[in-house]
Formats: structure tokens, sequence, C-alpha cells
């Protein structure tokens, strides 16, 4: 089988598996600075201007944003429960959690769809539409500016990560895992489970700002 | 449990009982945000996130049985992040602590 042949630059195909997810970790640690330098300049004006994000945050939906980390969660645990199923080589186990990976992605990026819709019809989006009552408006605007661009590159990692889903899906079709060769799932998994990690901190820094001070 | 040339991967069983605690966690930090903690409140919402992030990358992203090389990206990744956090921050921070220097 050609998947599993090894490449003569490695020796065994313990080094060869090895590298792969190291080049994997490689790609999630410059993604830690990417969405790192987001997260400094959020954390900086959120800073400066606390009661107007505040004021912004609490016209985020806490129980759609709840919803979505649940959704997102189950998500993680499923992918986790597909490497194993590839590991032991029962291939309906892993077309099985592999499509349900993929779909409840597809269900985080509905629902998140739906939290945009509402943004828009109540004049939340930054921009010359942007409508927000009191003398906070113009730093609220700011905090939607980094909302939806935060969430926005979220869910373009979210689609990517769909995408790469259904390629393992097509491959396990044709009946390219097994026991001994998986680590195209091993390796999308890390990568679904980082953009997890993202969601993980991006929920309580922009749903739970203040929440105690009431709207 | 399957040998996988790869370090052993958690059990089904390992991965429900982690799923449990991230949903758990996820509830007790919208519980808190509800709670006046004063300045804690942000200190306190970001130690749950990063306790589940440390679940999710210990069993689901299965550090627990990576070896050296993975462990120095990881560890490279989040000390550059406390880098670019820590020199950050101290800068604006502690911008209003010193009243300005007269002339």
């Amino acid at each position: 089988m050609s998947e599993q042949a090894l490449a003569h630059h490695f020796d065994t195909i313990e080094e060869q598996k090895e590298a792969s997810s190291l080049g994997m970790w490689v790609f999630l640690v410059t993604e830690v600075m990417f969405f790192g330098g987001v997260f400094t300049a959020y954390a900086i004006y959120r800073h400066d201007y606390f009661n107007a994000f505040a004021a912004a945050s609490h016209h985020l939906d806490i129980a759609l944003g709840g919803i979505n980390t649940a959704v997102l969660l189950t998500s993680s645990l499923t992918m986790v429960l597909a490497v194993n199923a590839a590991a032991s080589g029962s291939r309906k186990a892993l077309l099985g959690f592999l499509a349900l990976t993929a779909v409840l992605g597809c269900v985080f990026l509905g629902i998140k769809a739906i939290e945009y819709g509402h943004k828009f019809e109540d004049g939340l989006f930054p921009g010359p539409g942007f409508r927000f009552e009191g003398p906070l408006a113009r730093n609220a605007e700011l905090f939607y500016i980094f909302y939806f661009s935060m969430t926005g590159l979220h869910a373009l990692h979210m689609v990517i990560g769909v995408g790469l889903l259904a390629w393992l899906l097509a491959l396990s079709r044709r009946g390219t895992f097994r026991p001994g060769y998986y680590t195209p799932v091993e390796v999308v998994g890390l990568y679904w489970h980082f953009v997890d990690v993202i969601w993980i901190f991006l929920f309580p820094i922009l749903y739970l700002v203040g929440r105690h001070h009431g709207p | 449990m399957s040998a996988s040339p790869h370090g052993s991967h958690p059990t089904a069983r390992t991965c429900l009982v982690i799923y449990a605690a991230l949903i758990v966690l996820t509830g007790m930090t919208i519980l808190a945000a509800f709670i006046d903690l004063g300045s804690l409140s942000t200190p306190v919402a970001l130690s749950i996130a990063g306790l589940k992030a440390a679940l999710v990358g210990w069993f689901f992203m299965n550090l627990r049985a990576e070896r050296g090389l993975t462990w120095v990206y990881a560890i490279a990744g989040l000390l550059w992040l406390a880098i670019l956090y820590g020199l950050t921050l101290s800068d604006y921070v502690t911008r209003g602590w010193l009243s300005p220097l007269a002339g």
C-alpha cells in the first residue's frame, strides 16, 4: 500500500508518523501566535474601555453561545472517538464519528450564522449602519469589530476543518485507513481540537464580560 | 487498548469523563459570570478556560502520550504567548499607575 510506504528520508514508519504530527504542532504554534495577536489587541481595548465592552457584550446571546460551546465540545469528543476507531480498525465507527463531527461542525456554523443575522437586524454590525444607545456607542462599536473579526476568523477555521473532515470521509470510504496507518485522521484531529480550544477562550471573553452588573 | 505506534490513545470511557468535565466547566464559567466576584471575575473565567484547554490538550490532543519534541513545540507556543502578553500588558495596564512627571 502506497500510503504506508516509508519515504526514503525516514528510518522507520514511527519516525515518519511523528514527523507528520510534529508538522501539525508547528503549524498550531504559528496559529497560537496568530490568534494571540488578536487576543492581545482585544485585551488592551477591553482594559481601556471596560464599561463600553461590558455594555456591548450584554447584547450577545449567552444561550446560543453556550449551546455552541457544548456543540463544539461534543464534536471534539466525536473526533477523538474517530481517531480511536481508526486505531482499532473499525471502519464503520470511523465513518460514523467523522460524519458526526462534520455535522456538529455545520451545526456550530449554522447557529453562528443565526447569531450574525440577529446582530445585523439589531444594527450591531460595525459600519455606517451601527446603532447603539448612549454615550458608549463608539467604543461598543469597537467591541463588535473585535467580535466579528475574532468569531469570523474562528468560523473560517471551522469551515476549513469541515472541509478536511469531508476529505477524511472520502479517504475512509475508499478504505485508506487501517490500524497501521491513520496519520491524517490523527493530524486533522489535532487541528480540530485546537480550533475548539480557541472557542473555549472566545466564549468567556466575548459573551461573559461584566455580566453580573446586569444589562 | 490497541497498541498504536504513536502512543496509546485515551479509552472511550476516559474521553466521556473528560467530555462531562468540559461541559460542567462550561456551566461553571457561565454561573461564575453572573456572580459578583469583583476584580476576580476575569481571572476566574480565564482560569476555567485554561483548565478546559489543558484537558483538551492533555487527553484529546494526546499530549500525555507525546514525547519530548512535541512538548518543546507546545511549550514554545505558550512561552512566546507569555512574552507577547507579558511585555504588552505590562505597558498598557500600568500606564495609569504613575502620576505624570512634573515639567
